[in-house]
């Protein structure tokens, strides 16, 4: 806490920072999956751990290699898989819905009539 | 300085956005502010010098994922659905689970990562050297994963279709 008040003055955000607030979105993430019940809150919370681990991604890059783009293109191309991802978990959901009339995960218990 | 105080708006934002969206009781807000944490998202991306993946983020993810998370809302629930929360035993365990490894987590970050501390200057990427990069196929450059990707995007396409068509 010391550093990032003697830091505030001059000017450039610290890494610890940006590392903070991933850490923060990512656990919320973890405990919506865990409490939710709704397929499609599930899927919110893991969306928003995807989105944690891109800042990170970043971060990285930015701070520890600025001449390099690992971590952006890494960050690029987990963009680009979790929408495929979330397309098909919806086009699942929504097939679930049209089965059983509900997105419940409690009433998921049975895979094929 | 300033970038800091926009630094620190975002970060605000997103850490109450992101604990909102978790436990929000109507499923719509949830997706909302599910919204607003990716908006921020892409502006710290900015605020990092990355302008190419701020707008890729506001293009696919708060563009493209959102429609398809409010439309796939609209299809699945009545207006007005309370979402049905879990036990309230599962819920604390499952708020220790998160707690634990957020202090976990935050412990070993706060006390190495500030070791390797660095101050960059933050400048734009150029969109040529980006260009380049992902369209070469020598060392750290990124064709063959960009065409695996093209690939999983064809792949993805047809199988939502197949999935989710009338039988």
């Amino acid at each position: 806490m010391g550093e990032l008040i003697a830091n505030f003055g001059t000017g450039q955000v610290p890494m610890v920072a940006y590392l903070g607030v991933s850490l923060i979105m990512f656990f919320s993430g973890v405990y919506g999956f865990l409490t939710r019940k709704s397929l499609l809150m599930i899927l919110v919370a893991v969306e928003l751990m995807l989105n944690a681990v891109d800042i990170n991604f970043v971060v990285f890059n930015r701070f520890l290699f600025p001449g390099q783009f690992e971590g952006f293109f890494f960050a690029l191309f987990t963009i680009a898989i979790a929408a495929c991802e979330t397309a098909v978990a919806i086009a699942i959901i929504i097939n679930i819905y049209r089965n059983i009339n509900s997105v419940q995960v409690g009433e998921l218990d049975e895979m094929k009539e | 300085m300033a970038n800091q105080i926009i630094f620190y708006v975002l970060a605000t934002i997103i850490a109450i956005f992101s604990v909102l969206a978790v436990t929000s009781n109507k499923i719509i807000r949830s997706a909302l502010y599910l919204l607003f944490v990716l908006l921020s998202t892409a502006g710290l991306y900015l605020l990092l010098g990355y302008p190419y993946l701020f707008g890729v983020q506001i293009a696919v993810y708060a563009g493209g994922v959102m429609v398809l998370f409010i439309f796939a809302i609209f299809l699945t629930n009545k207006p007005g659905d309370k979402v049905d929360k879990e036990r309230p035993i599962r819920r604390i365990v499952a708020a220790i689970t998160a707690f634990t490894g957020l202090a976990f987590c935050g412990h070993i970050i706060y006390y190495n990562v500030a070791r390797v501390f660095t101050t960059v200057i933050a400048e734009e990427t150029k969109i040529q050297v980006i260009g380049r990069t992902l369209m070469g196929t020598e060392k750290y450059q990124y064709l063959l994963p960009f065409e695996v990707i093209s690939i999983l995007l064809l792949a993805c396409i047809v199988g939502s279709i197949m999935i989710a068509r009338k039988r």
